[in-house]
């Protein structure tokens, strides 16, 4: 073996081209098979807002529906859970929802357009679990801090009823609000905020 | 052997004389370690669950049907009207647990007896891989009947992926094929299940025995029987693998087997621990089950996720300490700077070293699988206490544990007082 000292240039050259071009071609083959794995058209064409009644909802009632898949919440919220928002505020993450997400006109101290009817994506920010409704009654569970709100039974994240975590939960922000707007007192457009839309 | 089936050999054999060769190298002329004990069953036995699992899963998938409108009624079809499904499928389901109890033992074996030391570090690191794919494999397959606890599962798991900095959402989104989890979903996590992810399985399955089979078996005394050899080149201290492992690992086999089925026949649920109560509610998009735990074989991993706080309004850093929780395991025979390979010959700090992981491994367990106010809130308030749940703070406690168990090996296997290695395997 050792009598072969010289190596062929040309054909080592030949060999690394057409290995660097066979690698190539090899990448970009894989580039269908990716590309594939993305949202259909049909997927991405699911997400149109919707229209809700809310007239039938109780004060302190919470009803959900869906949009884009995802549990949106409508509470219409009673003085006392107004109140205990005030109450909360120095448990909380981020009680004035800097860091969290929300339209312009629900970044506000109830989180709404108005500060009966709540509207929020149900959706943990932690890891996407759908919190469930503690009333003010259950301290005995939740701590003797406990004013009402959700929690989350993924992974122990607490929320107010303005949907802004609790300090020590994993989730980090406040839960979501979609743009929302009233087309009427009763009537609800999630998923968009100009009327007419 | 008649003379005509011995003609009949020879004449195979001497077409494809391969077949013979790798029997040989594997099997009959394989020359193992003569003092394997209990511990060395778990290799065999993960071999067979993996082919019970393949074999299920193809008449499983006879009859199942991967769309979010149909899945969980054809898992119901399966269980009532087709003839013996419900067998396949308690089969299935608790093979996959029984998966992960004889890998984790064998696993355990590997830490007992240095089995990733050096020269078998390849065969510790293709048997890593196989235990990260066994993860993925059964995530996959959890979603498939479409219950409660399957959406909810693999919610969570996917948004894992979405809290990596900066690429987090889109790869979350790419992984789904959707917004949410949804059938495209149902869909892909099937062909992943049932063919992607057992074909990688078959492969390192054979890396692993053949990385093994060029290096040669440990044993419980962690010395190196191919350094003493007879006159004819074979390890003194060897026994071939066939027949002398194959008979003892039938025994294995029967005395397993005999467990499987009485919890195939009388606990195929084992509680909800193999198939978790809420997994019988069909999946709803718009509300989370009660408690939502996954199933046992994770919860190690997931009590690490739900112990770390959050930093700088972000949750990746518990998804970081878990992906390095099972990520570390591959620097393991780097760590390990003990002389020794075996617990036999090692001293008090690895001792008990590795029976405190023990511990702390079942404790961060058992916490996945009950939710954090399972022993109670702190009564006293304290400005570092950012949570009073109580078992919040102990699997924090055990999450630093867990990582203090591989960061500080270097240092307490080099200053352990070992005992000396004797020449010969003893009995």
């Amino acid at each position: 073996m050792s009598e072969q000292k010289k190596v062929d240039k040309t054909r080592r050259n030949l060999v690394v081209a057409t290995s660097v071009l066979g690698g190539a071609a090899s990448l970009g083959a894989a580039a269908p098979f990716v590309a594939s794995m993305w949202p259909s058209e049909r997927a991405k064409a699911a997400g149109a807002p919707i229209e809700v009644d809310i007239s039938a909802i109780a004060p302190g009632e919470l009803k959900v529906f869906e949009w884009r898949g995802k549990p949106v919440w409508v509470i219409r919220r009673t003085q006392d859970m107004l109140a205990s928002l005030k109450q909360v505020v120095g448990n909380l993450t981020d009680p004035a929802s800097e860091a969290s997400v929300q339209p312009e006109y629900a970044a506000n101290e109830h989180r709404s357009l108005n500060p009966e009817v709540m509207v929020m994506e149900g959706v943990c920010t932690h890891l996407g679990c759908s919190p469930q409704q503690r009333t003010a009654e259950a301290k005995a569970e939740m701590g003797g801090d406990w004013a009402g709100g959700f929690y989350c039974p993924c992974h122990g994240s607490k929320f107010d009823y303005a949907g802004r975590v609790y300090r020590g939960a994993p989730a980090p922000t406040n839960l979501p609000v979609p743009p929302y707007t009233f087309l009427s007192d009763s009537t609800l457009l999630i998923g968009d905020d100009k009327k007419g839309a | 052997m008649s003379s005509r089936l011995m003609a009949l050999w020879d004449w195979f054999d001497s077409r494809m004389p391969t077949v013979g060769e790798e029997w040989r190298k594997h099997a009959s002329e394989y020359y193992a370690p003569k003092n394997f004990n209990f511990w060395y069953y778990f290799g065999a036995l993960s071999l067979m669950v993996l082919v019970i699992q393949i074999v299920s899963g193809i008449f499983l998938t006879m009859h199942y049907k991967p769309d979010a409108a149909l899945a969980f009624g054809s898992v119901e079809y399966i269980m009532r009207d087709v003839p013996g499904g419900w067998i396949l499928r308690y089969i299935h389901t608790t093979g996959a647990s029984a998966f992960f109890v004889v890998v984790y033992l064998h696993m355990f074996r590997a830490l007992l007896y240095g089995s990733y030391r050096e020269p078998r570090e390849l065969v510790w690191i293709f048997g890593v891989l196989i235990y990260l794919t066994l993860m993925g494999e059964a995530f996959f397959g959890y979603l498939l009947p479409w219950g409660q606890m399957s959406y909810w599962g693999a919610q969570v798991i996917v948004n894992l992926f979405g809290t990596v900095p900066f690429i987090g959402e889109t790869l979350a989104l790419w992984i789904r094929g959707d917004y949410v989890v949804s059938d495209v979903t149902l869909n892909r996590f099937f062909a992943l299940h049932v063919i992607a992810l057992p074909l990688v399985l078959l492969g390192l399955v054979a890396a692993h025995v053949l990385a093994l089979h060029d290096v040669g078996s440990n044993n419980p005394d962690g010395i190196e029987i191919k350094k003493n050899k007879d006159a004819n080149g074979r390890p003194v201290d060897g026994i071939p693998f066939h027949p002398y492992y194959t008979v003892k690992d039938t025994v294995g086999a029967v005395v397993f087997l005999a467990i499987f089925c009485i919890v195939l026949f009388f606990m195929p649920e084992m509680g909800g621990y193999f198939i978790e109560h809420n997994n019988f509610i069909p999946a709803d998009p718009l509300k989370t089950p009660e408690h939502i735990a996954p199933v046992w074989y994770f919860t190690p991993y997931y009590s690490i996720l739900r112990a770390v706080p959050p930093l700088f309004n972000s949750q990746f850093p518990g998804v970081a300490a878990m992906g390095i929780a099972t990520l570390i395991l591959f620097f393991l025979p780097w760590l390990d700077r003990s002389p020794v390979k075996s617990i036999r010959y090692r001293g008090a700090y690895y001792k008990s070293a590795l029976a405190l992981f023990v511990v702390v491994f079942l404790v961060l367990g058992y916490l996945g699988v009950k939710p954090t106010t399972v022993w109670g809130q702190f009564g006293f308030e304290a400005f570092f206490l950012d949570t009073k749940d109580i078992a919040t703070w102990v699997a924090r406690l055990c999450t630093v544990l867990y990582f203090a168990f591989f960061i500080l090996m270097p240092w307490y296997t080099a200053k352990d007082k070992v005992k000396p290695v004797p020449d010969r395997v003893t009995m």
